[in-house]
């Protein structure tokens, strides 16, 4: 195929600055907390892999950055912007719904169940939002959904219905859904967790080529090889806090910590 | 025991040849010897003869009128009245879609006052019968003599007898419509609830309002398990409207009420409101039950259902209402023919680029 890349990533925006900061994010359900106090910046361009046992927090820690659970604590700015709040004075002060939902249209994200709009076919799951939210014209939308369906190599599958394809080729569409926005920020909660074995490869095949493209992500993962083969950065965390990190050669290869070791070794 | 479970067609006949071929033709399924039901046949006897003298009294006994009903049938005090039936049914109907779309996202909201106060008045209007509301609507003016508009416990700006605002036709309609409200608000509900909640995310996700995420990603999909329960309604609706005649409303009950006060013609005039009865809930079973077959083969073939039917445009791929669907041979053969001539159109698409 011959393809010159259509994905165009909002570069100019945060000129130098890290794409997230999150400071001391504390997140409780009840009296449970969930997030301790997690502190992480990611720059611009950079693939961040998050590795850590169940129930460590990892897909709330996710959805914290793009609201879909808010707070109890600290801060998490993207593109230098909070996502859910206005800085007035020396307060931050919440933003509405509609204000928050313009904000999350720079952040992308992909889910373990993929989430596909079961009602629309795969062309429309993707133009949706920037027509309807954006207010991009249709044509141009078209395109640019048709250009990123090629990237996931699933040109012709325009008019299919999710139902019809297999896992991984609904995850492929969700991503390109994802990007079709242009997202500065993208998120991956275990995009490969539901998916049979042989189906994952093709979806992270997908997921390495953004990373060298120069996609900032994001991504929650037990893929070992993948953070090996893609991350810049690997962070391992554990009840609700980052424990260590770096980058894959020392987290993976030479962990610090005695729990990023106990953790590791069921994979070896 | 049938090695295959599907059903043997002449298609399946001349395409999988060999599988018929491959077995013994006497022992084959569509050779066997059926069993015989004789309790069937005395069955039909014994409805047969039922059904004779039904249609002997219903021809010799004179007092079903059958005259009086010809004349009555199709007479305008009749054909009024039954209008009104029907506008009532339409306008009731509408009132409660309408106030039940917006009970139900109350009752699923995250404001707690808000899901209190749906599921108060749910409780109140399913909770005592349509009957005493209807009367006690129309007996408002004895409680509130006079309606105002103003703060309460502090001025009125406007203010007027309740009795000149509260009429029979707008009674009949709050009545029907608030009533219908709360079972239409469970049926939404349901149907909202029945909607994978990581839909709502994924539209979150790319930046939709919680109002677009509803009109084009929560909807469409409870339609599904909306509408065929609506048409239930409906049909119920058409036969609640003749309690208004309870409040002097002139549907097509209260009319023939009246024309038998007149005449005592009881049974030939109640008879022509039991045909017309009849005559539109038929014709809204017949409606209900192609919608139902719309919806049902909708599961397996996207493009067909009525949320497309209603919400095509021109010029716009159709929007489907799909649902989960297990896996459905049929469909997954025509989308991969459909898909190959896609792929054909898209190459030469992108070669031309
Ligand atoms: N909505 C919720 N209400 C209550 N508790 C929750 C909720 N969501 C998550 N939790 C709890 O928070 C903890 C962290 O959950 P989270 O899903 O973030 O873990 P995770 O690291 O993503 O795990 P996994 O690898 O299994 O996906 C778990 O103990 C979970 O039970
Ligand atoms: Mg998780």
């Amino acid at each position: 195929m011959t393809q010159t890349s259509p994905i165009q990533h909002e570069t100019d925006a945060a000129a130098g600055g890290p794409v997230l900061v999150a400071e001391n994010v504390r997140k409780s359900f009840g009296d449970v907390e969930v997030l301790s106090g997690i502190n992480l910046e990611v720059q611009q361009g950079e693939t961040v892999v998050v590795l850590g046992p169940s129930g460590s927090g990892k897909s709330t820690f996710l959805r914290c950055i793009n609201l879909l659970e808010d707070l109890n604590g600290g801060r998490i700015l993207v593109d230098g912007r909070d996502v859910g709040f206005e800085v007035r004075g020396e307060r931050l002060h919440e933003l509405s719904g509609n204000q928050i939902a313009m904000r999350r249209r720079d952040i992308g994200m992909v889910f373990q169940q993929f989430n596909l709009f079961a009602h629309m076919t795969v062309l429309q799951n993707i133009i949706e939002a920037p027509t309807g939210v954006k207010g991009e014209p249709r044509e141009q939308a078209v395109a640019y959904a048709k250009s990123l369906l090629a990237k996931v190599n699933l040109s012709g599958r325009e008019d299919a219905y999710p139902r019809q394809l297999s896992g991984g080729q609904q995850q492929r569409v969700a991503i390109a859904r994802a990007l079709a926005m242009r997202p500065k920020l993208m998120l991956f909660d275990e995009p490969t967790s539901a998916l049979d074995p042989e189906l994952v490869g093709e979806v992270l095949a997908t997921m390495k080529e953004l990373s060298g493209e120069g996609l900032t992500m994001v991504v929650v993962t037990h893929e070992i090889s993948f953070a090996r083969e893609a991350a810049d950065r690997v962070v391992f965390m554990d009840g609700g806090v980052i424990v260590e990190q770096g980058t894959p050669e020392q987290v993976i290869d030479n962990p610090q910590q005695e729990r990023t070791r106990a953790f590791l070794s069921r994979f070896l | 025991m049938p090695v295959t479970s599907r059903p043997v067609t002449s298609a399946d006949a001349t395409r999988g040849g060999e599988r018929v071929t491959a077995r013994s033709l006497s022992l084959d399924v569509a050779n066997s010897v059926r069993r015989k039901h004789p309790w069937r046949i005395v069955a039909v006897l014994v409805i047969a003869v039922l059904l004779a003298q039904l249609v002997q009294l219903l021809v010799t006994n004179e007092r079903f009128g059958w005259p009086t009903v010809a004349k009555y049938l199709f007479s305008i005090q009749v054909m009024q009245g039954l209008g009104m039936t029907i506008v009532l049914t339409i306008i009731g109907m509408i009132l409660g879609i309408v106030l039940g779309v917006v009970l139900a996202i109350c009752r699923i909201s995250k404001n707690p006052v808000l899901q209190a106060t749906s599921s108060a008045y749910i409780w109140f209007f399913r909770g005592t019968p349509l009957l005493v509301q209807l009367i006690f609507f129309y007996n408002l003016s004895a409680l509130v003599p006079q309606l105002s508009l103003g703060i309460p416990f502090g001025p009125a700006f406007v203010s007027v007898a309740t009795n000149t605002v509260i009429t029979p036709m707008l009674v009949a309609i709050l009545g029907l419509g608030l009533h219908e409200a709360a079972y239409m608000a469970e049926i939404i509900r349901g149907g909202l609830l029945s909607v994978d909640p990581g839909q709502r995310e994924a539209g979150a996700s790319v930046g939709m309002s919680n109002a677009r995420i509803m009109r084009r990603i929560v909807l469409p999909q409870a339609m599904r398990f909306i509408i065929p329960p609506t048409g239930n309604q409906v049909i119920s609706m058409a036969k609640a409207t003749s309690l208004v005649s309870v409040i002097a409303m002139s549907d097509l009950f209260y009319t023939v009420q009246a024309i038998y006060n007149r005449n005592f013609e009881t049974i030939p005039l109640l008879l022509v409101a039991v045909i017309w009865y009849l005559i539109i809930t038929s014709l809204l079973n017949i409606g209900q039950s192609f919608i139902e077959k719309r919806f049902s083969r909708s599961a397996k073939q996207e493009n067909n259902s009525l949320w497309s039917f209603l919400t095509r445009r021109s010029g716009r791929r159709p929007v489907a209402a799909a649902g989960a669907a297990g896996s459905v041979p049929a469909s997954v053969t025509e989308a991969s023919n459909t898909e190959a001539s896609n792929t054909e159109a898209s190459v030469t698409e992108r070669s031309d680029a």
